[in-house]
């Protein structure tokens, strides 16, 4: 983002009317590193086990529990959600599911992607993916369109057999943004992103110093903070059609006036 | 001026908000382990082994990785009476060590003493152990260790489990079979999912070293404890909410009625969990509604699915716009009444009390969000408003350019 930004001012100050495509989309950037990826998962929201995007969290569990995970998307994101589950040894057919909860536990839909997944008998692993749709920066109350904030990936079996309850399965989930960029920017923001007990939070967060390990329902942000929601490459695009509109100005004023002395004047005038 | 005071009282309202959903006082995790002794943990079949040398590594093993913050205790089930008699037997289940800050070297000579003896009466275990953990804000954990179902019916574990978690906020049972089995299976299975809790089967010593070590380490990450509530029948009775969580129980087809104060230029935001702990009919729904004390709905958030879940959930955003000088005669605050219904259905032969455990956030945050166009401050982007640009800026250059020379042809007859 901040590349596109510094590209679109150089090509303002040189006048270049180089076609903002550079500023259409770049794949965001999923450096962060594996360090803090956390090894177990929740069992519910309340104890959803938060990992940034590009993490690969990682899990082992028993057939049949309730995996949860948690992770903040900002505007401008359209995350996608990829979990592997390996298998025991041995086990009927059971049918996979990944679910993805915005912040106010609302479910969110998935754009493609198999959500749901068959493991035929005996299959060693079974992969997910939920591809979400794009995060926008603001909706009406009365839409569940994605919003900046917390979101929930819950994993679970949700078809097997009695026989298969309790067996060890080894779970893996991560998650990755494409960065849309200003085709879905909208003129609107939140006041504060869509976080559980943001309200509890941010008022606690000052004033007493104990609360560095108080229990919080969620405490992650994006790696380079929320963003304020006022740019987006429609600043780039806007600057240099006005600026292209200004050559053609030139242009077609100049084709008025022809080039160099007018033909009906008499040599030496 | 009207802004300002309603960011004063904002600011008034939020130190009380912030206590509801922190822990305070006495919250320290608290596991209590409860171990089957009975007759059948002799036979061996783990790893060479018997169950019981089984259980016993894996308790010194988690005993040494227990963290400092937990206090652990050990219960005992048909450790003690090798008779006959049912009614005895099922009464059989011990403290072995109390719940309490660990003493490593005394809670393993304890355990080294255990041989396996009598019965399986879990549902008293089940409820002795509740008692062990006692009140307190931290979370509390039962991990059962078993090899084999309940032999103490009619009093069924998985009501009991039911109870227990009822009665306290954040008990969790977690199960562990040590012999697969399909009736064992759904009976820890059941037990664990009326309470939140996870079941596991357990082949070797070292799968059951790892999730006991694993279960005793979640009681130690911090979580936020939920405030019990309850909801009322309607809204005028209903109890008034600040920010933070809640937990309340919910019957089958029963409505709950909650109140929220909303200030002027503030955003309520709520959601509403509704769990399934019992088995239930295969399609079930929530429905979250913010109405005004008139009757009015303001927003609604609505939930369905079918097939198995653990949980049905749902949530609502309400912003409050900020007032405007000519309406300053109204009141600054709101009250929002949040309506909470749930169509699960009891499957066949399911106590229907105590109702569905139901989980409520509320989060008053400061400023409504607002929109003013739907392109980012009136900004276009792509190929056709470059175009159009380059257009219009080129006939205005050629207007332009007509319209001065025509000047200077007038000027010039002049």
């Amino acid at each position: 983002m901040r590349i596109t930004r510094v590209l679109g001012t150089a090509a303002l100050l040189f006048g270049l009317a180089v076609p903002p495509a550079a500023a259409d989309s770049s794949p965001s950037p999923s450096a962060s590193s594996d360090a803090g990826a956390p090894t177990s998962a929740g069992t519910s929201f309340r104890t959803a086990t938060e990992f940034e995007q590009g993490q690969d969290a990682t899990a082992s569990a028993s057939t049949g529990d309730y995996l949860y995970w948690s992770f903040p998307a900002d505007a401008g994101q359209r995350p996608t959600v990829k979990a592997t589950v390996k298998l025991p040894d041995s086990h009927a057919a059971q049918t996979w599911q990944v679910d993805v909860y915005d912040g106010l536990r609302r479910r969110q839909a998935c754009q493609y992607g198999a959500q749901t997944r068959t493991a035929a008998q005996g299959a060693s692993s079974v992969e997910l993916t939920c591809v979400m749709r794009t995060v926008r920066a603001w909706s009406e109350p009365w839409a569940d369109d994605p919003l900046p904030g917390t979101y929930y990936i819950r994993l679970t079996a949700v078809n097997l057999t009695t026989a298969d309850l309790g067996q060890p399965i080894d779970a893996s989930v991560r998650v990755d943004s494409k960065d849309i960029g200003g085709s879905a920017a909208v003129d609107g923001s939140l006041a504060q992103p869509l976080v559980p007990g943001i309200a509890a939070t941010s008022d606690s967060g000052d004033g007493d110093g104990d609360s560095a390990k108080a229990a919080v329902l969620s405490s992650l942000e994006p790696d380079d903070g929320w963003a304020s929601g006022w740019w987006s490459d429609r600043w780039v695009w806007t600057a240099i059609g006005g600026a292209l509109a200004a050559l053609a100005g030139v242009g077609g004023y100049a084709l008025t006036r022809g080039s160099g002395r007018p033909r009906r004047m008499p040599p030496g005038a | 001026m009207c802004a300002l005071l309603a960011a004063l009282a904002a600011g008034l309202a939020f130190p009380a908000a912030a206590s509801a959903g922190e822990p305070t006082g006495d919250a320290t995790p608290k596991v209590d382990l409860v171990l089957d002794v009975s007759g059948s943990m002799r036979t061996r079949d783990i790893d060479g082994g018997t169950r019981m040398a089984a259980a016993k590594q894996a308790f010194n093993e988690v005993l040494d990785a227990t963290p400092e913050e937990v206090q652990l205790g050990i219960r005992t089930l048909g450790a003690d009476y090798a008779g006959d008699d049912q009614k005895t037997g099922c009464k059989d289940t011990a403290q072995l060590y109390p719940v309490s800050t660990l003493d490593r070297t005394e809670a393993k000579t304890a355990v080294a003493t255990l041989s396996p003896t009598g019965w399986t009466p879990i549902g008293p275990a089940l409820l002795k152990a509740a008692d062990d953990l006692g009140s307190g804000e931290g979370s509390k954990r039962i991990v059962l260790i078993t090899d084999g179902e309940d032999t103490c019916a009619p009093l069924d574990p998985c009501e009991v489990a039911r109870e227990i978690a009822a009665k306290g906020i954040g008990t969790t049972i977690d199960t562990l079979g040590l012999v697969p089995s399909t009736k064992l299976s759904k009976q820890l299975s059941c037990i664990a999912e009326a309470t939140g809790g996870t079941y596991t089967s357990v082949e070797h010593t070292d799968e059951l070293t790892d999730k006991v070590n694993q279960l005793v380490d979640r009681a130690a990450d911090p979580v936020v404890t939920p405030v019990a509530t309850e909801g009322a029948a309607q809204c005028t009775d209903a109890p008034v909410l600040k920010s933070g969580l809640y937990t309340d129980r919910e019957e089958f087809g029963q409505e709950r009625w909650y109140r929220v104060e909303v200030q002027a230029g503030q955003e309520l935001r709520a959601s509403v969990s509704v769990s399934a702990d019992r088995a239930v009919g295969p399609d079930y729904g929530t429905l979250l509604r913010a109405v005004t004390l008139h009757g009015r709905e303001i927003v609604r958030g609505e939930a369905a699915g079918n097939g198995r879940t653990d949980v049905i959930s749902t949530g609502l955003r309400y912003p409050k716009p900020e007032r405007d000088d000519d309406d300053s005669d109204k009141p600054a605050a709101e009250t929002v009444c949040l309506q909470v219904t749930n169509s699960f259905s009891p499957a066949a032969g399911v106590k229907t009390t105590p109702g569905l455990p139901l989980e409520l956030t509320v989060d008053v945050v400061d400023g409504p969000s607002h929109s003013a166009d739907v392109a980012s401050f009136g900004l276009g982007r792509g190929w056709w408003l470059l175009g159009l640009l380059v257009l219009v800026g080129f006939l205005a250059g050629l207007l332009w350019g007509w319209v001065s020379r025509w000047r200077v042809a007038v000027w010039r007859t002049n």
